[in-house]
């Protein structure tokens, strides 16, 4: 009972995977016909030869719906931002940790209160600042807001926190070690489990951010995957069932590779601001 | 804590650590959050020009049938959300966690699926999945039940079809959740309830739901929060506008069309607000609450 209960989710989970792989590969007529692949004479009783590579050559090769353009215009947002963002996070949330100085209770008090203020609040101001600054339109207004999350802060503070014990800095500083030396090559190290989560999880948030490059960004060669799949909808009338779920696929690949190789630590990172374990 | 009489790094040192994340943070978050108080009592048709109107956007906020009803569509999303989406991931979790299922890391992996696809790429699949005559869910109603092949969801049914899309989405994200704090759970005790004679339903209420109870609180409040923020989902799913009749319009939707469809960054100020607002009191106790928790 339990495990038909089981099955069941995982079926209902993956269901519209399955159908969106077997969309991707149909020609128009048979997204009618055929609720998975079309009936045909060969294996299976499925007709594989009237399968098609055609919806993605058409994402590929298209002018009006550049979808392999926009994955890279993706890629490059989603790993500038990451690396910047984990880079800016760590060191932010070291020094709250580690260091003993005059601002740090209302450093992280702002910490705090940055986590309280809901994103959509800032849109308008933002968008205001980025025109004064001339940054309207550029990947640079889309990755500074996005550079210096206060969560990570917070994240790898309690990590640094958790993970290492004030002596083996002090032990550094005593042999001569120099203050970088001691961030990049005895901290670091320590809590690499938290960046890899923290990459995984500004990396995801960049990928999958929509309303932010809507706003800021105008020209559409520079659009990442998520804004131009809404522009392919419109540019094909919201009819091209294939080139859709062709679309759709190759926009959620690359997080899912990704993913594949940062679970651990991607799911451990999450959970761990929750469950003390 | 013993403090040390004199210190052993350079008094700059935590300064310079902080530096960049202090300045993006000024420039980008302390800037536009005073700013946005500002805008709140302004008027703006677009960046550019601005007109000072005191209390006027709140004011036209409360006689604003629009705005009411992006928040009682919100408000229905996030209580469907909550009495939904709670117990059926809090269900799999304990499902999952019964010791004689076999895969279950293979499992844990497939429920966990949909949450890394964005909103916007659930919402874009969802106008697939919803749409009469090809999409699944209609294909599939009428293979089992013969229902209606061309019945219009996305007519008839927005929320409906947004709790839905919300559930495939998010019940495995909260599953991992549960799960986490359901093997953090003694097992001891556990023991000790069922050598007492304690039946599966109490061995739950007296034991497993206590020990739970903060990561129940964390994944109640995150949904919640997360409830009221959404708008990529709808917005996707109903072609870039509210849905007929208004029935997917949900407060950020509301912000995003005053603020940049009409060009009044002021009202969309306020309206982001009036959503602060709602939303300080459950995210300083989520934040408060847990972050006490790991102190100890």
């Amino acid at each position: 009972m339990a495990t038909l209960l089981l099955g069941f989710f995982a079926l209902v989970t993956l269901l519209p995977f399955i159908w969106m792989v077997c969309g991707s590969f149909k020609e128009s007529e048979d997204f009618l016909e055929a609720l998975f692949l079309p009936q045909g004479s060969g294996l299976f009783g499925i007709g594989w030869d009237r399968l098609t590579l055609d919806n993605y050559r058409e994402i590929f090769t298209n002018e009006r719906a550049d979808i392999f353009n926009a994955g890279m215009n993706s890629v490059l947002l989603a790993s500038l931002t990451s690396l910047l963002a984990t880079l800016a996070a760590a060191m932010g949330g070291y020094a709250l940790a580690k260091f003993k100085f005059r601002l740090r209770k209302p450093i992280t008090a702002l910490v705090l209160l940055t986590l309280l203020i809901p994103p959509p609040l800032l849109l308008a101001p933002t968008y205001q600042l980025l025109y004064w600054l001339h940054l309207l339109d550029t990947y640079a207004g889309l990755i500074l807001p996005a550079a210096a999350p206060a969560f990570g802060v917070f994240l790898f503070r309690q990590a640094i926190l958790n993970a290492i014990s004030n002596d083996i800095i002090d032990a550094a500083r005593i042999d001569g070690c120099g203050e970088a030396r001691i961030f990049f090559s005895i901290i670091l190290p320590l809590v690499r489990p938290m960046i890899g989560a923290f990459l995984m999880i500004t990396f995801l948030a960049m990928w999958n951010n929509f309303i932010t490059p809507q706003v800021i960004l105008q020209t559409p060669e520079n659009f990442p995957l998520a804004v131009a799949i809404v522009r392919l909808q419109e540019a094909f009338n919201y009819q091209e069932y294939g080139i859709s779920t062709a679309a759709t696929l190759f926009s959620i690949a690359p997080i899912a590779c990704l993913f594949l190789l940062l679970q651990r630590e991607y799911l451990s990172g999450l959970t761990s601001g929750a469950v003390k374990g | 804590m013993a403090q040390a009489k004199y210190r052993l790094h350079n008094p700059l040192a935590p300064y310079l650590f902080l530096s960049p994340f202090l300045f993006i943070i000024g420039v980008f978050f302390v800037y536009p959050l005073l700013q946005s108080i500002n805008l709140a009592f302004h008027q703006t048709f677009g960046p550019g020009f601005q007109h000072f109107v005191f209390l006027d956007n709140f004011l036209n906020l409360l006689h604003d049938p629009l705005f009411w009803k992006a928040l009682r569509n919100t408000l229905t999303y996030a209580v469907a959300t909550l009495f939904l989406q709670i117990p059926m991931a809090l269900g799999l979790a304990l499902l999952l966690n019964q010791p004689w299922v076999r895969g279950r890391v293979f499992l844990r992996l497939i429920f966990f699926s949909p949450a890394l696809v964005g909103p916007v790429f659930v919402g874009f699949m969802s106008t697939l999945v919803f749409a009469g005559r090809v999409g699944l869910l209609n294909r599939v109603l009428n293979w089992l039940f013969g229902f209606n092949p061309d019945y219009a969801w996305l007519q008839n049914h927005v929320m409906g079809a947004l709790i839905i899309a919300g559930l495939w989405m998010y019940v495995g994200f909260n599953m991992i959740f549960f799960l986490a704090a359901l093997q953090n759970v003694d097992g001891d005790l556990l023991d000790a309830a069922r050598i007492d004679g304690a039946k599966a339903w109490q061995r739950f209420i007296h034991v497993v739901l206590p020990s739970i109870r903060p990561v129940f609180g964390f994944v109640v409040l995150l949904s919640l929060i997360g409830s009221f923020q959404l708008f990529e989902l709808p917005f996707v799913l109903l072609n870039q506008s509210p849905g007929p009749d208004n029935q997917g319009l949900t407060i950020v939707m509301y912000l995003y069309q005053n603020g940049f469809e009409i060009g009044d960054l002021g009202y969309a100020s306020a309206i982001g607000w009036v959503l602060a607002v709602i939303l300080i009191v459950p995210t300083a106790f989520q934040r408060f609450y847990f972050g006490r928790k790991e102190e100890n």
